[in-house]
């Protein structure tokens, strides 16, 4: 169904408002599942402490994963990838400006040729 | 009522009023810093005023003609001229509505936001004057019909852009960052020229529209493309020339990195009006239609990948901006491929090139607004290093709400705007290559991969030691915040209205070559 909120790409429609009508019946219906449970949660006692195994827990700057430990797995899966690409950025500008030479040399064999 | 006056010169004054609002600047900070506030935000409220009622003129009325120095505002080329438009002439057709909107309306949130955030910052006069310079520059630059004209705007606006990234003075890296930028827009600015040179030895006239009439593809015609093509790729960080904009992104105040994309965009914008409106048909259009293609991918893929990585917010932003871009290239790109096959125009050309220019929009929006959040979490924390961040949702609720919608936006999750522009990309550069949409669709996953990082590494988990005394982002700041964020939503939930009334009137814009040609040359 086309309505006058609906954007159309020749091939499909996107209906946003259904959309936000869909999140708004799922929140609705998180908030009565969440509501029917039990309240027995008490701020500052032992319930609010995580549970690690039964180890101590640790200082809270040393629980929380920082941004550099994230993904490691990625840029270690892509590693031959970045070992390529990531000294490219050298930071020099005369390597800024050698790169926007090749592009406007090899545009220009390109555009002459074809 | 507006006065007849104001109505027929709002084209001049678009630029005027920001640019003598940038020189009176110092003269009024003279009186106290909070007169200096009150001028600089007065006058940007008055140039979003004027660019609105601009926009809204040719969205009502069709492409509006300003002639500098004539007595006929409209009187584009003068009888004893030879034919020859020799005055300076701003033709502002919907695709410039669309850039005057979008530049007007990222100008005033960030200036609004820049008043608190660069508050504490000593060497203000200079700074709101270079910022008023920048503003006044992107807009002569979607402006102008003058080729020549141009080319003074991109550079009015490199040299304010290079100052403001260089603005923070601390540890020279600010410094460094704006003498690279400067760098490369100066060679892109002498490329630019040079291609300006060749087409005026060539033909005698720098108008867009005289220069499009006559235009003939010949070899020296196609080494200004080249080097139009170059310059301002490079100046809008296209990849493998995109290696100043995390420098430049990262160094600059947030305030001055959410314009800058704005200034970017005018790049963009000069790249589609120069390829669509001065060469047309006339290029090889499959070739070229398909170098902008693959800048676009390879900006995509590059801007991503490296930006998944990243330790420090606003390098990682900006990486992305160089991801984004690509979207717009890629959607452009494909509508230039098929430029003179009509049935594939019809067929996916248009939808494609309307995704490209719609994700300008959003782009400017999210991308700004994502900027500012981190230029919030920066004045509150002092750091834009991620693994000094952690816990900040429990302190800065509202930037957290800010970002959250910025993510999700620049990730293409819906319903934000981010989705409606990469919707349509997806589908109409499925019809032309599947390959390229599937690489579209993977970019946005792996966009939102690095934004879930951003969002953890900042905003979860417990507050850190070092940061009890963070606070949410000072009242001005917010309201910034909050004007981009309620766009990015706004066109979300009715993007169809935004395509409709800005979006498709812009693409038939660049397009309609001949119909630029007229606007100007009439029957001349």
């Amino acid at each position: 169904m086309v309505s006058a909120t609906s954007l159309t790409s020749g091939f499909g429609i996107w209906d946003p408002i259904l959309w936000v009508l869909a999140i708004i019946i799922g929140l609705v219906i998180a908030w009565i599942l969440w509501s029917s449970g039990f309240s027995t949660y008490k701020k500052g006692t032992e319930q609010a402490r995580p549970y690690l195994s039964g180890n101590a827990e640790p200082p809270k700057g040393e629980v929380h994963i920082r941004a550099g430990n994230l993904y490691w797995g990625f840029t270690e899966g892509l590693k031959g990838y970045y070992q390529r690409i990531v000294p490219l950025h050298t930071g020099i500008m005369t390597d800024y400006l050698l790169w926007m030479f090749w592009v406007a040399g090899i545009l220009l064999i390109i555009v002459m040729v074809v | 009522m507006i006065p007849g006056y104001i109505t027929t010169n709002a084209p001049a004054l678009l630029i005027a009023v920001p640019l003598l609002g940038a020189f009176l600047s110092p003269l009024i900070g003279k009186i106290s810093r909070d007169a200096r506030a009150l001028w600089v935000l007065a006058v940007m409220t008055l140039t979003a005023l004027i660019g609105y009622f601009v926009a809204f003129l040719v969205y009502t009325e069709g492409t509006l003609l300003y002639v500098f120095g004539a007595t006929n505002a409209t009187l584009a080329v003068p009888p004893d001229s030879g034919g020859i438009p020799i005055r300076i002439i701003f033709t502002l057709d919907a695709m410039s509505a669309l850039m005057v909107t979008i530049a007007v309306t990222v100008g005033f949130a960030v200036i609004l936001y820049s008043l608190t955030s660069d508050a504490r910052r000593s060497g203000l006069e200079a700074y709101y004057t270079i910022f008023l310079l920048m503003i006044g520059a992107i807009l002569g630059m979607v402006s102008t019909g003058d080729l020549f004209n141009f080319f003074v705007f991109l550079e009015i606006s490199s040299l304010a852009s290079a100052g403001l990234v260089a603005y923070k003075v601390e540890k020279g890296r600010a410094v460094e960052a704006g003498l690279k930028y400067l760098l490369v827009s100066t060679i892109g600015g002498i490329f630019f020229l040079f291609a300006i040179g060749i087409l005026y030895g060539q033909y005698n006239a720098l108008n867009m529209a005289m220069l499009a009439d006559m235009i003939q593809w010949t070899p020296l015609d196609k080494l200004a493309l080249v080097l139009v093509v170059a310059a301002l790729a490079a100046k809008c960080g296209a990849v493998p020339m995109h290696f100043w904009t995390p420098d430049a992104y990262s160094m600059a105040p947030s305030a001055v990195t959410a314009m800058l994309v704005v200034a970017s965009q005018a790049s963009l914008y000069g790249l589609f009006r120069i390829c669509f409106t001065l060469y047309g048909i006339t290029l090889n259009y499959v070739t070229i239609g398909w170098v902008i293609i693959i800048l676009g991918i390879l900006s995509m893929i590059i801007g991503v990948t490296m930006a998944i990585p990243q330790k420090d917010i606003k390098r990682l932003m900006a990486y992305h901006a160089v991801s984004q871009t690509g979207y717009m290239l890629l959607g452009v790109g494909v509508g230039l491929a098929v430029l003179g096959d009509q049935a594939l125009l019809n067929s996916y050309g248009m939808t494609a090139m309307e995704g490209g220019i719609f994700h300008i929009f959003n782009h400017a929006m999210y991308k700004g607004l994502l900027f500012l959040t981190a230029g919030a979490i920066i004045y509150q924390v002092g750091t834009s290093d991620l693994n000094r961040m952690g816990g900040l949702g429990h302190r800065m609720k509202w930037t957290m709400i800010f970002f959250i919608i910025g993510a999700l936006a620049i990730a293409g999750i819906p319903p934000f705007n981010g989705f409606a522009s990469k919707f349509l990309i997806y589908e109409s550069v499925f019809a032309f290559s599947p390959l390229l949409s599937i690489i579209a669709m993977v970019v946005s996953i792996l966009t939102l991969a690095s934004f879930v990082k951003v969002f953890h590494s900042v905003f979860m988990g417990p507050p850190l030691p070092g940061n009890e005394q963070v606070r949410e982002a000072p009242r001005t700041m917010l309201i910034g915040m909050t004007i981009l964020a309620a766009i990015v939503i706004i066109s979300g939930i009715f993007p169809e209205f935004f395509v409709q009334n800005l979006i498709t009137p812009a693409a038939h814009a660049l397009t309609d070559q001949a119909g630029y040609i007229s606007a100007v040359l009439g029957g001349a």
